[in-house]
């Protein structure tokens, strides 16, 4: 306490420290918030299922996806990262995730939607195993805080098939 | 700053900070408002800075008495002298 610098030094670092404390109690107050999200999704269309040159099939599908993640965001909420993944077994892996759709919502007004699209990445299989395949449709999404650990879940949405021949 | 006045900002700062820090906390909970509990927090530090750093005349209530000038010149300081030292070491 002996000149400015001292007396400035000590209440900066009190002042940071004491930020860091009020972070840790924000994200932990994350805990306690209820949390409902729903998702439902459906297949409008097959619109093409082809084999491609080097030999892995490929399929493109049209998308009906309603979810209401609203419940997902708190006070200590940036954002919400939400994708689509097709999920399904083959001889040569165990589990095969494929990316459909993903998007970022950046505030809770947006995180009631409802979108029809076509897959925005390819669903590209390793091999020619899909014909006649059944797969889940899963909704995943990662809740990214302001501060404190990101955390992720998801809705698991099962009875999809793809048909049994190419068109 | 006085001694005192030294012990009173300290104490003044840890106290400040920390009443800013919960106000901030539970209006921005209540509020449920992130940018709020900063803007507030952030606040809090910038009143503490201005009452607790600069040289205010309350932290100097109790002055060090500082020993007067001429007590001093009573007792000169000694003076030093080369060559005596020169032989001290040269016994030991």
């Amino acid at each position: 306490m002996h000149s400015f610098g001292y007396r400035a030094n000590a209440l900066l670092t009190f002042a940071v420290t004491i930020l860091a404390f009020i972070c840790a109690i924000a994200s932990f107050s994350d805990k306690f918030s209820n949390q409902t999200p729903s998702a439902q999704i459906q297949i409008l269309n097959i619109n093409w299922f082809q084999k491609q040159p080097h030999g892995n099939d490929e399929v493109s599908l049209t998308l009906n996806v309603t979810a209401d993640l609203q419940s997902l965001f708190t006070w200590n909420t940036k954002q919400v990262f939400a994708f689509v993944a097709a999920e399904y077994e083959t001889s040569k892996n165990a589990l095969n995730q494929v990316s459909l759709w993903d998007a970022i919502i950046p505030e809770k007004e947006h995180a009631k939607f409802w979108i029809q699209i076509s897959n925005k990445y390819r669903f590209i299989d390793q091999g020619h195993n899909l014909r006649g395949k059944d797969f889940n449709l899963t909704l995943h999404w990662h809740v990214m805080p302001k501060t404190g650990k990101m955390f992720a879940d998801k809705i698991v949405m099962s009875g999809y098939q793809l048909p049994n021949a190419y068109r | 700053m006085d001694w005192q006045g030294q012990k009173l900002a300290e104490q003044l700062m840890q106290i400040l900070l920390l009443i800013a820090a919960v106000m901030a906390f539970v209006v921005g909970y209540a509020t449920a408002s992130f940018r709020t509990m900063m803007l507030i927090y952030a606040g809090g530090v910038v009143l503490t800075t201005l009452i607790t750093i600069p040289n205010w005349p309350c932290f100097n209530r109790h002055p060090l008495k500082w020993l007067d000038p001429s007590e001093a010149e009573k007792y000169p300081k000694p003076e030093v002298v080369a060559v005596s030292s020169k032989k001290k070491s040269s016994k030991k």
